[in-house]
């Protein structure tokens, strides 16, 4: 039996699977399924400092192989989920990543002080949301704004801190860069590529917001390439994420350079499919001969 | 209480050009199954998303569900056949509130929205009440379950042209027999619901409907299938038709 345990940032992962934000609610729905204590972490839904709404439907959109969302951030706010659902997930033998989100840098200073004094394990940074008018995405994709938004959110950080990447720009490694010096812990990688349908009958946008964001195991060999861009440029633990669908894409993308992993879509074709790939991966490593998951990471021959 | 069952095919029969009735061996979610709720089903591994189904009967580990075969999902489970296994998640959402239907409720469906009806008007027959059901349909080649329906309780057939039944809508034929019933439960596209929703509310009595969205988990975790429901400062919120619905109170959906 292969040793699972991933050190991530000091905080110890039972193995690397761990939940997409925002596919995967606050776990109550998939806890139905299986015992989330099974998966390494549990990424949350997004948080902002207050209650959002999100857009009006439609909010989906199926794809080949993939999906558009344009939720919109839709959650409860960062007080209720302090409140209401760490005392849930605190049953359950997984670590929580707290996913948050602001509109400004002082909203990301704000929420990421207040996450830091609940009892969450991970913090992961969310700089990438293409759905939402301001902040998210426009935070993303300029490296003098990821620096401003990182370094602010790291004085106040308490926990870990994993800022989580968009895959709208046109030079990864440069985002990462400046992720990791204004202090970032970690990386996670990617959040969901801009995309667009259009219903031919009607002539109108399938998506309320126009737009949305593509995720699902379409995106799966972009996420690859970019983890592994990272990888290179950069010196910092990475979540991979990206229409990881089996053990094997688990196996493809830690070799790529990712010390963990995250599924979201895959969920919704499967609810078992976390806990599935997790069984794939350790029959993998077994089969090969591999004592330690961490043995995979930036594995690549090249 | 979601359940995911791999369910053999029992039977797989057109009922119309484009509508078939599907019956599957479904021991556990069936047993769970309460009128109103759904069941989601992956069609086939070229598509990533399952297909919404509501279900029109459940009885002796048996789900009957009856759908239309329209875009690549519902045509690929148009073309399962006896002894086929399909990967279904069951049963979702939140279904007919029966305890408040009085004993003279009305069960209205427009086209594809009359199956749910059948197995809501069945219970409300079995719990001792004398239930109506409307239907309405575009055509008479387009009526489906008349026999079933007929043997729960009266039944009104109304066609947009004419060429079955009533002549009309539904909503045509509820206004002219309103003062009939205590309750309206209704399954349709959104302006039948919201015009039957009108007249219940004018008549006093209540009205539930079961509410369509595009889905992605069909369980409450993704928060895409959203309902503009009414805040209580009568401000939007957001609700979700897999958890919360797909039934609500009229009076809660910002129409
Ligand atoms: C709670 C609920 C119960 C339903 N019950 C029934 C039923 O009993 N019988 C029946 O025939 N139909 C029912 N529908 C509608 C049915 O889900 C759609 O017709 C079906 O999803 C279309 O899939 P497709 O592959 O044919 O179309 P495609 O156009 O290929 O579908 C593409 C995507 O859009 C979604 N989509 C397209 N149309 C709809 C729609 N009207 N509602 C929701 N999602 C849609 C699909 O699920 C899929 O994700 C129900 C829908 C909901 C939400
Ligand atoms: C419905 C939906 C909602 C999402 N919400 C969030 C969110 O709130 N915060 C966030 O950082 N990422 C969010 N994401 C992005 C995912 O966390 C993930 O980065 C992306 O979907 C790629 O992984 P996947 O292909 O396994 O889903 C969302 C994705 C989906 C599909
Ligand atoms: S479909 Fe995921 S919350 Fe309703």
């Amino acid at each position: 039996m292969a040793d699972l345990r991933v050190n991530f940032c000091g905080v110890e992962l039972k193995n690397p699977v761990t939940t997409a934000s925002g596919t995967f609610g606050f776990g109550h729905e998939y806890g139905e399924f299986y015992d989330l204590g099974e998966l390494g972490g549990i990424g949350v839904k997004g948080l902002t400092p207050e209650e959002r709404l999100g857009n009006p439907a439609p909010r989906i959109a199926e794809t080949p192989m993939g999906i558009l969302n344009c939720v919109g951030l839709q959650n409860p706010g960062v007080d209720r989920f302090i409140e209401e659902q760490i005392p849930f997930l605190r049953q359950y033998d997984t670590r929580i990543i707290a996913n948050v989100s602001g509109t400004t840098v002082e909203e990301y200073a704000g929420i990421v002080e207040k996450i830091s004094d609940a009892d969450v394990d991970l913090i992961e940074m969310n700089i990438s949301c293409p759905n939402v008018k301001c902040g998210g995405l426009t935070f993303g994709t300029q490296p003098k704004m990821v620096e401003e938004v990182v370094s602010a959110a790291k004085r106040v950080a308490k926990k870990p801190l994993i800022v989580k990447l968009s895959p709208n720009v046109t030079d990864i490694a440069e985002i990462a860069r400046a992720a990791v010096s204004a202090g970032a812990d970690a990386l996670s990688l990617i959040n969901t590529l801009l995309g667009m349908r259009i219903d031919v009958e009607s002539r109108r946008p399938i998506l309320s917001n126009i737009m949305g964001g593509l995720s699902g195991p379409a995106v799966f060999p972009v996420a690859v390439r970019m983890v592994y861009q990272v990888h290179q440029a950069v010196d910092v633990p990475i979540i991979g994420m990206g229409g990881i669908r089996t053990g094997r894409d688990i196996v493809e993308m830690m070799l790529a350079g990712a010390s963990a992993v995250a599924i979201g879509t895959a969920c919704f074709a499967d609810p078992m499919a976390p806990v599935r790939a997790l069984h794939e991966l350790e029959q993998f490593l077994d089969e090969h001969g591999i004592a330690s998951v961490t043995e995979l990471t930036g594995g690549l021959r090249i | 209480m979601s359940i995911q069952e791999l369910c053999t095919v029992r039977d797989n029969r057109q009922l119309t050009g484009s509508v078939f009735a599907l019956t599957l061996e479904a021991p556990r979610i069936s047993s769970a199954a309460a009128p109103g709720q759904f069941v989601h089903i992956a069609c086939g591994e070229a598509r990533l998303l399952r297909r919404p189904i509501s279900i029109c009967q459940a009885h002796d580990g048996l789900l009957k569900l009856v759908f239309a075969a329209k875009g690549e999902g519902t045509q690929w489970l148009s073309r399962c056949s006896a002894g086929d296994v399909v990967d279904v998640l069951g049963p979702l959402g939140h279904g007919f509130d029966l305890s408040a239907l009085g004993d003279r409720p009305v069960f209205i469906g427009g086209g594809i929205g009359v199956p749910p009806m059948l197995q809501t008007m069945q219970a409300a027959r079995a719990a001792g009440a004398q239930p109506t059901a409307i239907l309405g349909f575009r055509s008479r080649d387009a009526v489906i379950l008349e026999d079933d329906f007929r043997a729960a309780g009266t039944v009104y057939i109304a066609t947009d042209d004419g060429s079955y039944g009533i002549h009309g809508f539904v909503s045509d034929v509820l206004r002219a027999h309103i003062g009939a019933f205590t309750s309206v439960c209704c399954c349709g596209p959104k302006p039948m619901l919201r015009a039957l929703a009108e007249i219940a509310q004018a008549a006093g009595i209540p009205c539930q409907v079961s509410m369509e969205e595009r889905m992605g988990c069909g369980i409450g975790a993704c928060l895409v299938c959203a309902c503009a429901l009414k805040a209580e400062d009568g401000a939007v919120r957001y609700g979700h038709v897999c958890k919360d619905g797909p039934v609500f109170y009229a009076e809660e959906v910002q129409w």
